[in-house]
């Protein structure tokens, strides 16, 4: 018998209508570059057997165009977006759902390259992909591919992230260079192709964090700078925590690559998502032994200090976060308003 | 160089060179007088801002904010002209970023009329808008060419492509303004106190720093073409502070890595080819400026949106208390504008000038806003 991965075969609407069809799909595509012991079973629900503690659970939806892009694919990054979410609550991530919206339409070999990304990220961060959904929807009603991934995860004794930890005076790192993820995505963007080498830097960042919380068990919050960036991120938690936060503009590491297409087009590093970033937020005298643990992974390697938490200050007052430039000038860093446009010259 | 990597921008934000400028326009500026100079450009606005070369330089030493920024001193009529393209007349409208969120009657913006309907992509050039017509032969496509001599010779290119492929389904809505007469017309109107200009980068590769001499001989103010880098800025307030203070008046070039005494006369060309001066045109905050922009000539009408569709008639109304009009000439700073970071913000933006990245509004609230608002409050 043939499998349904023909040349030219694309998902038809009775690819999800619940029979032989939908079956087949599941158990060629999805089944095939999943497989792990509990969704073996097969069952409606993946049953799982957690040690006790405080359970994390987050989720995000994904919708990405294109689909594949340099440096990963919508299914590589619902892994690690999850994964990555997970993480940024202290929690070591367990198990992980996944809900597929497919678009009639979308090339079978497209679905299957996707999916075996997406189980090839997983078994590499260590997470299986427990349980799973699929729905067909007509042409034009999603765009080729939407993922909804579900994480779980374990917090550790002794682990306590949260932004109201954050206290005037404390380190703000961060792991590696800005803007690599959006600037490549921008680069295969239709209407705005541009060469360059520069790859999106989607990664699960969930191992070098438990090595930075076995480190240093008083980090005080973890987040990763990914839709809005750094400046989104970090004025979230200046509001959420009552605190001032001065950056320094010559510390923040960001590819010469980057750099140059952001000044071509007008953009801003600091407001560009990164999907393999995290920030994270420490007393200054553990700044140095963090650093050093998140340089001793591959997605840490470039990991430095931007910046001191200053006094606390009411929720609410503009100005929170502020930079020191380049040159030595003082600004705010502010939200962006709705998404940044190219200018026009 | 040893393996160096060629760094094109570092250089030209380097501290202890912008140290070293501060210090020395610390030791020249005289403490006993003001000094105003207007950057007419809004990336020099924003370079100024984003950098905070206001922090290196001595507090008698004030920047005004000029026009020059092109989504902000297009009246909202074009903007609603544009609009009623893409929604009455069903084209493809093809327009650069900035434009998206810019509000025009009624709150509407192209972002709002796509969301609607509309037929509205942002492309990074007109070559790109070009491309939309080879792709889409059964659809009309519009580009809404904007801004000052910078980007006009690049419409003119995309025009003259299309003439010479026989595309038939591409015009310009053309809006192109110039940067000279705009100038003369800030130091024409009374009450202004300037006492130099911070001359534009890129309108000056283009148009030569020639184009500014019987402006500044006219009006005795000071010129100096400036880079958008900060060390370009700090060096351009350096070389206009010694001007003022040896009595000189004359055109100077910091920009010399890129700007020459002629400009670009391959470029001049191209706008010569496809464009002619328009009478007057109206622009946002200066009213009606004589020979201040480009219109296409008569006998590339083809390509002209505004002889192929016929475009209504209609009263296109500022926001009354917007104080864009003011802040664009310079007399108005935007913290005088009440409606300042409280009804005006870059989400809801009332005027253009706190939409465009160019716009001196969108600059005090992106960079100093928590100075300003408490200013505001200060002032109240």
């Amino acid at each position: 018998m043939s499998g349904i991965l023909r040349p030219g075969a694309a998902v038809e609407m009775a690819h999800g209508g619940g029979g032989m069809a939908t079956t087949r799909l599941i158990r060629e595509i999805f089944a095939r570059h999943f497989a792990n012991p509990i969704l073996d079973q097969g069952h409606d629900a993946a049953r799982l057997n957690l040690p006790h503690g405080r359970i994390v659970m987050s989720t995000d939806a994904h919708v990405i165009s294109p689909l594949e892009f340099p440096g990963g694919d919508i299914g590589s990054l619902a892994v690690h977006g999850t994964i990555n979410d997970v993480a940024m609550g202290g929690a070591v991530p367990v198990a992980l759902s996944a809900a597929f919206i497919i678009e009639e339409g979308l090339p079978l070999e497209t679905l299957d390259r996707i999916a075996a990304s997406m189980g090839a990220a997983a078994r590499k961060a260590g997470v299986p992909i427990v349980t799973g959904d699929t729905k067909v929807v007509e042409r034009g009603a999603a765009d080729g591919l939407f993922i909804t991934t579900t994480g779980i995860g374990i917090i550790p004794e002794g682990v306590e992230i949260a932004p109201e930890r954050i206290a005037p005076g404390m380190a703000i790192l961060l792991s590696g260079t800005l803007g690599d993820h959006g600037v490549a995505i921008l680069s295969r963007r239709q209407g705005l192709a541009f060469g360059t080498t520069i790859e999106s830097d989607s990664a699960a960042l969930h191992r070098m964090v438990g090595d930075m919380l076995a480190a240093a068990p008083s980090i005080a919050c973890l987040r990763d700078p990914t839709r809005g960036g750094l400046s989104a991120t970090l004025n979230e938690l200046a509001e959420a925590a009552g605190v001032s936060m001065v950056l320094k503009e010559a510390a923040i590491p960001v590819r010469p690559e980057v750099a140059g297409a952001c000044e071509l087009l007008g953009l801003d590093p600091i407001h560009i998502a990164n999907e393999g970033k995290l920030i994270c937020i420490c007393p200054q005298d553990q700044a140095e032994a963090v650093l050093s643990v998140m340089r001793a992974h591959p997605e840490g390697r470039d990991a430095a200090q931007i910046g001191t938490v200053g006094a606390h200050a009411a929720p609410g007052t503009p100005g929170l976060l502020r930079m020191e430039t380049l040159i030595g000038g003082m600004r705010v860093v502010d939200w962006l308003a709705g998404e940044q446009l190219p200018r026009i010259c | 160089m040893g393996g160096g990597r060629m760094k094109y921008v570092s250089e030209f934000r380097d501290p202890a060179l912008a140290q070293s400028l501060a210090t020395a326009i610390a030791r020249e500026v005289d403490p006993a007088r003001s000094y105003a100079f207007m950057e007419f450009c809004g990336g020099h606005t924003h370079a100024i801002f984003r950098y905070g070369v206001q922090d290196l330089v001595p507090s008698n030493v004030r920047f005004v904010h000029g026009p020059g920024c092109p989504v902000c001193v297009l009246p909202m009529r074009r903007l609603d002209d544009a609009l009623e393209l893409a929604e009455r007349h069903g084209v493809i409208l093809a327009t650069y970023g900035d434009m998206m969120r810019v509000p025009g009657s009624g709150r509407r913006s192209m972002l709002t009329a796509r969301g609607a309907g509309a037929d509205i992509r942002m492309v990074y050039s007109p070559l790109d808008a070009l491309a939309l017509a080879r792709d889409n032969p059964d659809r009309q496509v519009v580009f809404m060419g904007i801004g000052f001599e910078t980007t006009t010779p690049a419409t003119g290119m995309a025009i003259l492509t299309a003439r010479a492929q026989g595309l038939t389904n591409f015009s310009v809505f053309c809006n192109h303004v110039l940067t000279p007469p705009a100038m003369e017309h800030v130091l024409a109107a009374p009450g202004i106190a300037l006492d130099g200009f911070l001359g534009p980068s890129h309108v000056s590769t283009v148009i030569g720093a020639a184009a500014y001499r019987p402006l500044v001989a006219h009006y005795g103010r000071p010129l100096v073409i400036a880079g958008f880098e900060p060390l370009d800025v700090l060096q351009s307030v350096l070389m206009l502070i010694r001007q003022v203070n040896e009595g000189r008046c004359e055109v100077e070039n910091q920009y010399s890595r890129v700007v020459t005494d002629a400009g670009n006369t391959k470029a001049q060309g191209v706008i010569e080819k496809v464009f002619a001066l328009r009478d007057t045109f109206e622009w946002r905050g200066l009213g009606s400026v004589p020979d201040s922009a480009r219109a296409i000539r008569p006998e590339l009408a083809d390509f002209d949106a505004e002889a192929r569709f016929a475009i209504s008639e209609k009263q296109s109304r500022e926001v009354k208390s917007c104080e864009c009009p003011a802040i664009l000439r310079g007399v108005k700073s935007p913290k005088d504008c009440k409606l300042f970071g409280k009804a005006c913000t870059p989400e809801t933006p009332m005027g253009a000038c706190m939409v465009s990245s160019e716009g001196s509004c969108a600059a005090y609230y992106t960079y100093r806003r928590a100075e300003t608002m408490a200013e505001m409050e200060a002032a109240q």
